[in-house]
């Protein structure tokens, strides 16, 4: 164990470092493409509530190391060889993002739309009634009610992600799992490195939902 | 009546743990026990009995064929030093980084998975037998690349698949010529990234890149200068304990070697 700290130690920070770059990238698309979808699925359009629901159905029924293989492997086959483009090349970093912005952005939405569902309609015909447009209602009214509520969910999903990162080691991005088992493979030593990945992750998710729970108490001062 | 369904269920759950930990604790020392009275009783029907660990894929070393067999050089040099020294063996196919576990654990009694002999590996605590084949590593290019040299991955992204020589040689030379190196979980998903443009190109072993590249007609090249000495592969072991399946392994090595069957393991093969 001693050894392989001393020896691989430098190597699993600089990995952790990888995962948390690959998590924080995924995550700021997931929120975004989560906000869109969300959004979508609950305003009264039924083209765009199809849309949301495809986006998804499609997402939520692909296991994420398909979707991994296909981004990384697929897309640019398609683009270069069956439309004929050429050119695309994807690095593990980008196929890593775009799937976990993908997967996490897909529950994100259903916690966005869930959130937004879950304030009483009565407020947003009390704001409407009040004369305040559909957009402004939803933003001065209705989302600051949801987004309380949403909270605990998107932290829950964003500590998903985060461990959802060890998935891509199979496309070779050098994260924390794939770098483990390079040691692994080096060392022959498996449970003293698993031990040492393992705790790695409990503590950089412990600060996590750490600041997360500090975060949602500020969010909910005077709330009560 | 609810509250008592769920008082059940509490309990029923409770309890159900509470034997799972029990029976676990039981079963250590079962296990513990099981293999010494599968030797003794196996020894007093003249042969002892083991579990062998070993890769999932690792053409042509050991594979499943089309009919659903799995076989490979490893499978087959297992199997006769088996027959020569009289012992009987359980083979599972747990995969590279389980079969290593199983060892360590001791759910196994040894591996043989086209795992090389290292010092590290050594240091470890891992005891190998004696070689039983040597593998020269290479790099491997798309078939249309004009990449000749090491030199000229300078700036790029090579391929390797973890823990293999492969990568340890491409390791060697990276600084040298300030190329990159992705690591892969196995040989199928690195030959497609360099198909795929991922990567420029992978290091391999080169019996089972060659043959690879034969079989799956790949859109590949060896470049046969660039191969490197090469190190031994070996059966290897996890305690002091098992030396004496060492000893039964390189025993029958030494035998099957002089008499011819191993060579013509390899010839079935490697062509």
């Amino acid at each position: 164990m001693v050894r392989i700290i001393t020896a691989y130690g430098g190597l699993l920070l600089k990995a952790m470092g990888q995962t948390l770059l690959l998590a924080l990238c995924g995550l700021i698309f997931a929120c975004i493409l989560g906000l869109i979808f969300g959004l979508l699925s609950v305003i009264k359009n039924r083209a765009c509530n199809i849309i949301a629901t495809i986006f998804v159905d499609v997402i939520r029924g692909v296991p994420m190391i398909v979707l991994a293989y296909f981004i990384y492997f697929g897309v640019p086959y398609m683009w270069n060889t069956i439309l004929g483009i050429g050119g695309m090349n994807l690095t593990a970093l980008q196929a890593g993002t775009i799937c976990l912005a993908l997967n996490c952005g897909a529950y994100m939405a259903e916690i966005i739309r869930a959130g937004i569902q879950s304030v009483d309609k009565g407020q947003m015909e009390a704001a409407r009634s009040l004369g305040l447009p559909y957009w402004k209602a939803m933003q001065k009214v209705v989302l600051p009610q949801a987004i309380r509520t949403m909270i605990p969910s998107i932290i829950n999903q964003f500590i998903i992600t985060l461990k959802d990162t060890s998935i891509l080691s199979v496309i070779g991005f050098p994260e924390l799992v794939n770098t483990a088992k390079n040691v692994v493979a080096n060392t022959f030593m498996s449970f003293q490195t698993w031990i040492i990945v393992g705790i790695m992750y409990l503590i950089v998710i412990t600060i996590l939902s750490r600041t997360a729970k500090a975060l949602e108490r500020r969010l909910n001062r005077g709330r009560e | 009546m609810k509250k008592l369904v769920s008082v059940a269920l509490v309990g029923v759950m409770a309890l159900s743990m509470l034997v799972g930990c029990g029976a676990k604790e039981a079963a250590a020392p079962a296990a513990e026990a099981a293999p010494a009275q599968t030797e003794a009783a196996a020894e007093t029907a003249g042969a002892k009995s083991f579990v062998i660990a070993t890769d999932t894929v690792f053409k042509p070393f050991e594979y499943t064929d089309e009919s659903g067999a799995f076989v490979g050089i490893d499978v087959d040099i297992l199997a006769a030093i088996a027959e020569d020294q009289g012992f009987t063996y359980d083979l599972q196919s747990l995969g590279w980084d389980s079969a290593i576990a199983a060892c360590q654990a001791g759910q196994a009694d040894g591996m043989i998975a086209g795992a090389s002999i290292t010092d590290e590996r050594k240091e470890s605590g891992w005891i190998f037998s004696d070689g039983y084949y040597d593998a020269t590593q290479c790099m491997t290019v798309a078939a249309d690349s004009d990449i000749a040299t090491f030199a000229d991955l300078k700036g790029k992204t090579v391929g390797v698949k973890t823990g293999t020589q492969g990568a340890a040689y491409a390791e060697s030379l990276k600084d040298e010529n300030g190329f990159d190196i992705t690591y892969y979980e196995d040989s199928p998903t690195m030959y497609q990234a360099v198909l795929g443009g991922q990567v420029v190109a992978c290091f391999e072993d080169t019996p089972i890149m060659k043959a690879s590249i034969q079989e799956g007609d790949l859109a590949l090249k060896v470049l046969d200068d660039s191969q490197n000495a090469g190190s031994p592969y070996g059966f290897a072991v996890f305690s002091a304990d098992k030396q004496e399946l060492i000893d039964l392994f390189n025993a029958g090595l030494k035998n099957i070697k002089s008499n011819g069957k191993y060579d013509e393991i390899l010839a079935k093969y490697l062509g």
